[in-house]
């Protein structure tokens, strides 16, 4: 597994918008999400352990409507960072599977993948980690809308 | 009901029975760190629960529309699934008495099913206002549960939302005879 370097390198000013426009949203703010790496249909975003998160007191384990929210926005990250991209996109339907619980103090990774765009549909999967990437906390698949510039070509 | 074995059994007092519903419900909601933070809170008319995410700047996914976080619309969704799911399996023993409510703190909280997946429909964009949600076991056995979820905003008629999940269920520590 590559680990996720320091600082993403910049790209184009597609994927520059994309990384702005992820962290200006204030619920991935709200969630200390970082996008870690973009580009050409994929999109890599993280967050901390959060003791705010937890979902099960007894364990400390994360609730799943968190790693939700993680896998959402890392899906739509792929799908404009896609290189029929839209300028917008919203989720029309996202399935997550939870697999097993995230270990608690663990930082969350998502990775996804826009794998089919039409002309007005995009097809994302994501898998969740933790500490053990051989291991995924959950994973996902959706299906994006695809919002073309009005006027403008294609 | 008539019980047999009990010959002078009245009903008891309608404020005994809201007390005992309502501390059941707080342990349940106010005991995950989660809900809090998302602000989630719960109306309960006698067993029917109605969940509502009052508005909030954090919760905003789209500034400039501005719209509510697709994550946050699942979030919702889930929580008011598995907070109905545990209320209607725990309903019988709140009703009898069985929970200890002076135990109900964050540790000694009864189980919480675990989910097994969850799909979300975006209907309509989530609007910078309140919400609210219902949810509906449809089937809930004792391994496995399906719950349905619907969410809406000014009209309770057009929702913005809808969900469902599948849930394992926990063990049933309160009924060892099983």
């Amino acid at each position: 597994m590559t680990k996720s370097h320091d600082t993403p390198d910049d790209g184009d000013a597609k994927t520059q918008f994309a990384r702005q426009f992820i962290e200006a949203i204030p619920h991935s703010r709200a969630l200390g999400m970082r996008l870690d790496a973009i580009g050409d249909g994929t999109s890599e975003i993280s967050m901390p352990y959060d003791l705010r998160l937890v979902g099960e007191p007894r364990t400390g384990v994360i609730h799943g409507g968190a790693v939700s929210a993680l896998m959402d926005t890392c899906c739509g990250a792929a799908v404009m960072s896609h290189p029929d991209a839209p300028s917008g996109t919203a989720t029309i339907d996202l399935r997550i599977d939870y697999m097993r619980a995230a270990t608690p103090g663990d930082r969350i990774i998502a990775k996804a993948t826009c794998y089919h765009v039409t002309r007005s549909v995009a097809f994302v999967r994501a898998t969740a980690y933790d500490g053990d990437p051989s291991r995924p906390v959950a994973s996902a698949t959706g299906a994006f809308t695809i919002e073309r510039p009005k006027g403008g070509k294609s | 009901m008539s019980h047999p074995n009990e010959k002078r059994h009245r009903p008891e007092s309608v404020q005994v029975v809201k007390t005992r519903r309502d501390a059941a419900l707080k342990a349940l909601v106010t005991g995950v760190p989660y809900i809090q933070f998302l602000g989630i809170e719960f109306d309960r008319r006698g067993d029917e629960l109605t969940a509502v995410l009052p508005f909030d700047e954090k919760l905003i996914g789209n500034p400039l529309i501005p719209a509510l976080h697709g994550g946050v619309t699942a979030a919702f969704l889930e929580v008011t699934a598995i907070i109905e799911l545990s209320w209607s399996y725990l309903w019988e023993d709140i009703e009898a008495g069985r929970i200890d409510l002076a135990r109900l703190d964050p540790l000694h909280l009864p189980r919480l099913p675990k989910t097994i997946d969850f799909t979300v429909d975006y209907l309509r964009s989530g609007l910078p206002r309140d919400a609210y949600a219902r949810a509906r076991v449809n089937r809930s056995g004792r391994r496995y549960a399906s719950v349905h979820v619907e969410a809406w905003q000014d009209n309770r008629s057009k929702l913005f939302a809808q969900g469902t999940g599948h849930f394992v269920m926990p063990p049933a520590p309160l009924a060892p005879d099983e």
